[in-house]
């Protein structure tokens, strides 16, 4: 056991010393934190254009009804023709011309804005709201109403989710974002800590240093002190992450209150359509940090998931290193075994996002091979503790029986050299005694 | 008295015999060098001495006692032919980590680590990589290695591999001296040169058995062909050398080889000169080398040597 621990010790030290490591576990918060700032910042609206849009109204219906906003300024343009001002609108001061025709009511059509450069996303919007807004009203007139009356009729449904025996209140949305990204962050650790235990086998094959270890350790002791040390470095990264995230998060949530009261205000000034759209992302994020999910379930699950899922696939690569003689190209045929359940995994975590309680979604969040992937997907919209606690259970089995058949492929498989070995012949080796 | 002893040691693989039935004994404190060709299963021979592999059948004493595979290797140095360093690792941590994997304690190990190093003129490249080094210096800090626990049996194979003669010289006075130390030293090599310098007991092994083994004098007197080396003055050349006594095997500038004759002496021999008034500068016995023992012997077998590679040993 002391050996083992010395193993683990040195696959650790050297891997976390590496200038590598200490770059990627402290600059990719720093990154996520730059890009989720900068949406947050696009979202809340600075940096906003100024819009001089010249409005030529031949219907009427118009006038002094469209408002400012977005960086849109609208200037009521008349006594020019269309193809006159067409031509001199920027000499006037203006970015564009927004040609409203006469028009049917009932069938609005013809509105054109001719401009030197494309609209952007939001003012195109924007203008497009102001149009309906007027249609809408001119509408509601000619119905009867008046718009306050239709205020009333008019249904906004915000549907609210309530899960659990305590009735707590969730969000689909940030149940969605949290188990994607759990996902994905598994999906990503799995295969980049399950190649680097595979490389670090490769390297002591080619290296020739495997005999030298094994003549004084058991082969076993080798291939799980270099899967446990890694495991370790993973688990290390994702401990600073957390506790970089914890900060930058707090850091955000003393400027957090005023970004969201941007984002409310926004929701007040264009209605519940806008607020729905891309620019209250802030708003979501606020909600993510506010909301009820449980995040401390999360977390634990996440380093469970992580940790023995990337346990039992590290010992099928390990596995496979063992078989690999210099030809990096060769790895490939044997790697694609292993690598293929966790793509396929993948695929079916986006399922059971989408439909959390499917069959599909509850039986590959059981199935040891998928699992890690699938249950972390499934968690932030609730998942019942025998199910949590099935999976858990064979999750580990898994990994013991992984670990077992890759100890008896790396025995054998460290100590060839100079042969090409076959999928075939790894498969025989699983029946040797030993 | 033996301090490995082999007992009907088989290894089988489904292709062929790796080890099939071998027998022998290696004296404490003796230089044994381990011969045969390529593919005879001499590494598989020595993987199951260290632990790294298990016989099929057979037993293994280590010191009078049946072989322990978990405790015995940590009395055992190994320096296989396929050998190697981490790259990236400097040379002190290395050395200590291999060192901890022996047993050793961190405190012992270090301070070995800084005697031997001096000893080998790499002390200023403790905290160098390994990748750093020439190849010559990767084999010197391998070579402690696998010395650094003061193992009991120390195994090497093809040690001067890579080396140049300054550092093979180092290597051998090394070697000679662990073993005046009481180490016990199995040399595996296909160097004949080498072994007749080094080893003072040899074992022969081809496919899979052994041909031979004892001591290397003794050896060489079983297997001497009544060979004698007569110097002779110049102006000779054209004597034919002519005799009941012995019969003319060839001749070198001022040398003879002569064969005596069955039932026939030495004296007989001198005799002859004497007789003739041939002045005799120079009379000894010429013993095989250890070369030609092992042409002869691989090839009486009737098998010519098989290039197999290490793989087809222990691939199932």
């Amino acid at each position: 056991m002391q050996k083992t621990w010395l193993i683990i010790k040195r696959e650790y030290i050297s891997r976390v010393r590496k200038k590598s490591f200490i770059l990627i576990t402290l600059l990719v918060p720093v990154i996520i934190a730059i890009f989720f700032a900068a949406i947050v910042f696009i979202a809340v609206g600075a940096g906003k254009e100024n819009l001089q849009v010249g409005v030529l109204d031949s219907s009427g219906l118009f006038s002094n009804h469209l408002r400012n906003g977005h960086g849109v300024f609208f200037r009521y343009v008349s006594g020019e023709s269309l193809t006159k001002f067409q031509n001199n609108y920027a000499k006037a001061g203006f970015n564009g011309v927004l040609y409203i025709p006469k028009f049917d009511i009932a069938d609005p059509k013809g509105f054109t804005y001719f401009g030197s450069s494309q609209l952007g996303l939001d003012a195109d919007s924007y203008i497009a709201t102001q149009l309906d807004s007027v249609i809408e009203n001119r509408r509601i007139a000619l119905a009867g109403l008046d718009r306050e009356k239709f205020d009333q009729i008019n249904a906004d449904v915000e549907l609210k989710t309530v899960t659990g025996e305590d009735h707590k209140e969730g969000s689909v949305l940030v149940a969605f974002l949290v188990g994607y990204a759990s996902g994905f962050l598994i999906y990503f650790a799995m295969l980049f800590f399950g190649m680097m235990t595979m490389r670090g086998v490769m390297e002591e094959k080619t290296n020739r240093i495997a005999e030298v270890i094994i003549s004084s350790v058991k082969p076993f002791q080798l291939m799980l002190g270099k899967i446990i040390g890694i495991a370790g470095v993973g688990l290390t990264q994702f401990f600073i992450w957390i506790l970089l995230t914890f900060i930058l998060v707090t850091v955000a949530e003393i400027f957090a209150p005023g970004i969201s009261q941007h984002a409310r205000q926004l929701q007040a000034m264009h209605g519940a359509t806008q607020a729905q759209s891309g620019s209250n992302l802030s708003m979501q994020i606020h909600q993510v940090l506010n909301s009820n999910i449980n995040f401390p379930l999360v977390i634990l699950a996440f380093l469970f998931y992580f940790l023995f899922g990337y346990l039992m696939y590290a010992a099928l690569f390990a596995a496979v290193g063992s078989c690999v003689d210099q030809d990096a190209t060769e790895s490939q045929a044997l790697t694609f075994p292993v690598t293929m359940p966790i793509i396929i995994s993948f695929f079916i975590m986006f399922q059971a996002i989408q439909q959390p309680n499917g069959a599909l979604a509850i039986g590959a969040s059981i199935f040891p091979l998928s699992s890690p992937l699938v249950m972390i997907a499934r968690i932030p919209f609730g998942v019942p503790w025998s199910q949590l606690a099935l999976s858990a259970l064979l999750l580990i089995g898994g990994f013991i029986l992984t670990t077992w058949a890759a100890g008896k492929i790396y025995r054998t498989g460290i100590l060839l050299y100079g042969k090409k070995i076959t999928l075939k012949e790894m498969v025989k080796w699983l029946g040797r005694r030993s | 008295m033996d301090l490995l002893e082999l007992r009907h040691l088989k290894k089988y693989y489904s292709s062929h015999k790796a080890v099939d039935d071998i027998s022998l004994g290696i004296p404490h404190g003796s230089i044994c060098g381990l011969l045969g060709p390529n593919g005879a299963g001499k590494t598989t021979l020595l993987r199951m001495v260290t632990g790294i592999l298990y016989p099929d059948e057979g037993e293994i004493l280590f010191d009078q006692r049946p072989f322990d595979p978990m405790a015995d290797p940590m009395r055992i140095g190994y320096m296989p032919e396929e050998r190697g360093l981490y790259k990236k690792m400097k040379i002190g941590e290395q050395l200590l980590y291999l060192g901890q994997l022996k047993g050793l304690r961190e405190s012992v190990a270090r301070e070995k680590i800084r005697e031997w190093l001096k000893k080998m003129e790499l002390y200023s490249w403790v905290n160098k990589k390994v990748g750093d080094l020439s190849k010559g210096m990767q084999q010197k800090v391998q070579f402690i290695s696998t010395i650094l626990h003061e193992p009991r049996l120390l195994i090497l194979d093809e040690p001067f591999a890579g080396l140049d003669p300054i550092n093979t010289n180092m290597i051998k006075d090394e070697i000679f001296n662990l073993c005046k130390g009481g180490t016990t030293i199995i040399f595996s090599t296909h160097r004949m040169e080498q072994v007749e310098e080094i080893c003072n007991h040899i074992v022969l092994v081809n496919a899979g058995k052994k041909l031979l083994d004892g001591s290397v004098s003794r050896i060489r007197q079983d297997f001497k062909q009544h060979l004698f080396r007569v110097n002779v003055p110049a102006g000779y050349e054209n004597e034919p050398f002519q005799s009941d006594v012995f019969e003319l095997s060839s001749r070198s500038g001022d040398g003879l080889i002569l064969k005596l004759r069955e039932g026939k002496t030495t004296n007989q021999i001198l005799g002859y000169f004497l007789g003739r008034e041939i002045p005799v500068e120079g009379f000894n016995e010429v013993l095989p080398s250890i070369n030609e023992i092992f042409i002869r012997v691989v090839q009486q077998v009737g098998e010519q040597p098989t290039h197999s590679p290490v793989v087809s040993e222990i691939e199932k």
